[in-house]
């Protein structure tokens, strides 16, 4: 174990997408309550530095691990398989046309209620692509082809936090 | 002044020996110390029996001054030289500062930070916060008869990093070791979670004289975090006192013109808005220069005068659940921080929109206080069988300026701290040798609207085609929020950095200077105390290697074991003798002898936590 083992290494669990987010949660607080450097408050500087880095790369991996979308891209890149999320930028053109369509409601939604089924309608491409992804790099263990479906999501993350920032405009 | 209490080196080595801790709730209107005393937090009282010091100093002359509610007595008669609400200017610029025509001192715009003009000259909201941290800092001397280990100082959640730091210098300035900066919400939370122990997910609303937070926390065995946090830094008891104030004197048709007539109008006002929480009616009556206003005033009046400042405070109820993603019926509690908090409309408001009664068992005032004494009793070492743990989060975005000013987030708001995260940048132009960084903070996409925390360049790029570079600034923030960026180009290994200050920029040689110049230093000489304490310090850092020697001995090698014995025996001798220089060089030395043992001490913990939860869970 050190500060370049993986963050499913560091935290003891099978490098796959499902996860247990109240398992990944746990095993966050019992290596925090070690490293954290609170508990080297006493012990001088180069303690807490060390502290420091170690609570530090825990806190890189949580953050890594509990997001399923960075926890997908992170496991692709981890087999050979990296997202580029900011080089390769080509989509599928049936997605790009939802997602012009999505972009026309989010304009022309002026009240809560139209914001609320617009929402639904995002969560729900959402999750079908999450199962995708699952199904990709748990049973098939195919990487490559989980690539263009994790960019796709990284697509309605972004949309979905336009929506949000929305949803505060409104009341 | 508390006798100087001296543990001779080598002796009592009892690592078990116990530090004094104290928590300092440092307030807009009034600041609090507590320390855990026979396992119990309380309150540390004044010596006539006053708990709550004001947080108001008044400078009488270039070496007088007055604190607390001494200072708070002449106020009406000093209004120029009588400072209060202090904790507004920590970290701002003159600009930066709402109503500073209604304060009755006059500022002065300086660089980064304003100052205040008084008889003793100007002084930095840094020097005026330092003196009411020191007067707590002799009552906690004297309360134990010894000297103070550390504190724990608490900031409002929404104190960004130039108002962190101000703080911090402040308590050097002081002479206290902050052990911890925690936020105020959090510290209140400590305080019940361990008292009530409470699970679940808990809202602080923290109505004080000067800010008001709400925090939205989770509390679970053991471990506080905080899931969101937002509020007004602006907003607070005393606009509630100047909105009574202000339609008082509207309906008067009198004036107020005089800095005197202005501070005694606040003054009438909270006190009726203080009588207004027990009973229905109370009276306002002030005598000004123009004239007397005499008036009885119901309760429903008043809350109707301040209905605007209770929605705002609701308004930003909403959002921080919103932030959270959470609905009214997850909370399972709230918590009550704050003495405005006892106006009943506060209740109210919070309890229709929660759909419960909030809490409000534990005083309101002090409530901050005492959380921050369980951290630092903590923090000291004291208690080695708690497994208190705080995880704390960043208040708001930290970013840096991209082209066409516009601000590229890098830590976003309620990241967990500490945290390190980076992003990669480029050239714009061929053959540029160096990138101007500009670090801000704050939730707005443009620049102009965030705060600016620092600037610096990154000299001595190859030249290279547009574009080619890969310059990787990485953003640091520590425990107590505090931030270092570093910017590194990739192919060339060319490397800039710097510790976020405040662009006010007290140099430590600046605090230095000041430390010698102040009070807390002016009776005591300073070498015998620079010697005290590089001892103290030597003799900690021994015990502290010895216990982990003890506990994990089969990690050193012999001849590592021998350089650590060596650097000890060194110590222990200069710790004998007369110079403060020595002792810290030496200590220094010892301390780099056993960062490879710290390294290998603490990935055993690591791999000893993940082993017990895995046994735990197969």
């Amino acid at each position: 174990m050190n500060l370049q083992s993986t963050d499913f290494e560091l935290f003891g669990l099978p490098t796959q997408f499902a996860q247990a987010p109240s398992l990944l949660q746990e095993r966050w607080k019992a290596l925090q309550a070690q490293a954290h450097p609170d508990n080297f408050a006493a012990q001088g500087s180069a303690a807490q530095r060390l502290a420091m880095q170690w609570s530090v790369r825990i806190n890189e991996a949580y953050q890594r691990l509990k997001n399923p979308l960075q926890r997908a891209a992170y496991l692709c890149e981890l087999h050979g398989a990296p997202i580029q999320a900011h080089s390769n930028t080509a989509m599928a053109p049936e997605f790009l046309m939802q997602q012009i369509e999505w972009r026309e409601a989010l304009d022309e939604a002026a009240t809560e209620p139209a914001l609320d089924a617009l929402a639904a309608s995002v969560d729900l491409a959402q999750s079908t692509l999450l199962a995708r992804c699952a199904e990709l790099l748990d049973t098939q263990g195919d990487y490559a082809a989980a690539v263009p479906v994790v960019r796709s999501l990284l697509f309605i993350d972004k949309f979905r936090h336009d929506l949000d920032a929305r949803f505060d405009a409104l009341r | 002044m508390a006798l100087l209490q001296i543990s001779e080196p080598g002796q009592s080595p009892d690592p078990h020996t116990r530090r004094i801790a104290i928590g300092i709730d440092l307030g807009t209107t009034h600041s609090l110390v507590a320390a855990v005393r026979n396992g119990v937090a309380e309150c540390l009282p004044d010596g006539n029996g006053q708990v709550l010091l004001p947080s108001a100093v008044r400078y009488i002359d270039a070496q007088r001054r007055q604190i607390g509610q001494d200072a708070l007595a002449q106020q009406s008669a000093d209004p120029a030289n009588t400072i209060v609400s202090v904790k507004r200017l920590m970290g701002r610029g003159l600009a930066d500062v709402v109503d500073a025509q209604h304060l009755p001192y006059t500022l002065i715009d300086a660089p980064g930070m304003v100052k205040v003009h008084t008889v003793a000259g100007e002084k930095s909201p840094v020097e005026v916060s330092a003196e009411i941290l020191a007067t707590l800092r002799f009552r906690a001397e004297d309360s134990f008869d010894d000297d103070i280990f550390g504190a724990v100082i608490t900031v409002p959640a929404y104190f960004d990093d130039a108002q962190r730091q101000a703080t911090k210098d402040a308590a050097q300035l002081a002479g206290l070791q902050v052990l911890r900066l925690i936020n105020e919400p959090t510290a209140a939370a400590i305080a019940y979670g361990l008292d009530n122990a409470s699970e679940g997910v808990y809202a602080v609303y923290d109505l004080g004289g000067g800010t008001f937070d709400i925090s939205i926390l989770r509390l679970s065995a053991g471990v506080f975090e905080v899931l969101a946090t937002g509020g007004d830094s602006a907003l607070g008891g005393d606009d509630y006192d100047r909105a009574l104030a202000d339609a008082m004197l509207a309906g008067s048709g009198l004036h107020a013109t005089s800095l005197q007539d202005q501070a005694l109008l606040l003054a009438a006002a909270r006190a009726c808005k203080q009588s207004l929480s027990e009973s229905e009616s109370a009276s306002f009556s002030v005598a000004l220069a123009a004239g007397q206003i005499a008036q009885m005033l119901t309760r429903t009046e008043f809350e109707a005068i301040t209905a605007a400042l209770t929605a705002r405070t609701m308004q930003a109820v909403r959002k921080v659940l919103r932030d959270a993603r959470l609905q009214t019926a997850d909370v399972a509690g709230i918590v009550l921080v704050g003495g405005s908090t006892r106006m009943p409309q506060i209740r109210h408001a919070v309890g229709d929109f929660f759909g419960q009664a909030p809490l409000t068992n534990l005083n309101p005032d002090e409530v901050v206080a005492l959380g921050a004494a369980i951290q630092a009793n903590q923090l000291a070492g004291n208690n080695l069988a708690g497994s208190l743990l705080l995880l704390d989060v960043v208040p708001l975005s930290l970013g840096i300026e991209t082209m066409g000013g516009l601000v590229e987030r890098i830590v976003p708001r309620n990241q967990t701290i500490p945290t390190a995260m980076a992003q990669d940048f480029t050239t714009y132009q061929d053959g540029q040798t160096a990138l101007a960084l500009h670090v801000v903070q704050g939730e707005r996409d443009l620049v102009a609207d965030c705060r600016s925390l620092a600037r610096f360049t990154l000299r001595g790029i190859p030249p290279m085609v547009a574009g080619a570079a890969r310059i990787r600034v990485t953003f640091t923030v520590d425990a107590d929020g505090l931030l270092q960026v570093r910017a590194r180009e990739q192919n060339s290994g060319v490397e800039a950095h710097i510790d976020v200050k405040p662009s006010y920029g007290l140099s430590d040689d600046q605090i230095a200077t000041m430390l010698q110049d102040s009070f807390s230093t002016a009776q005591g000489d300073m070498r015998e105390r620079a010697l005290r304490e590089a001892r103290l310090d030597a003799q900690r850092l021994v015990l502290a290697i010895r216990s982990a020697m003890q506990a994990d001995a089969d990690l050193l090698a012999p001849a590592e074991l021998a350089v650590i014995e060596a650097a000890i025996l060194v110590l222990q001798a200069s710790a004998q003798g007369e110079d403060p220089a020595t002792i810290e060089a030496d200590s220094k030395t010892l301390a780099q002898a056993t960062e490879a043992f710290a390294a290998q001490r603490m990935n055993r913990g690591i791999a000893k936590a993940l082993s017990g939860r895995n046994i735990a869970t197969l």
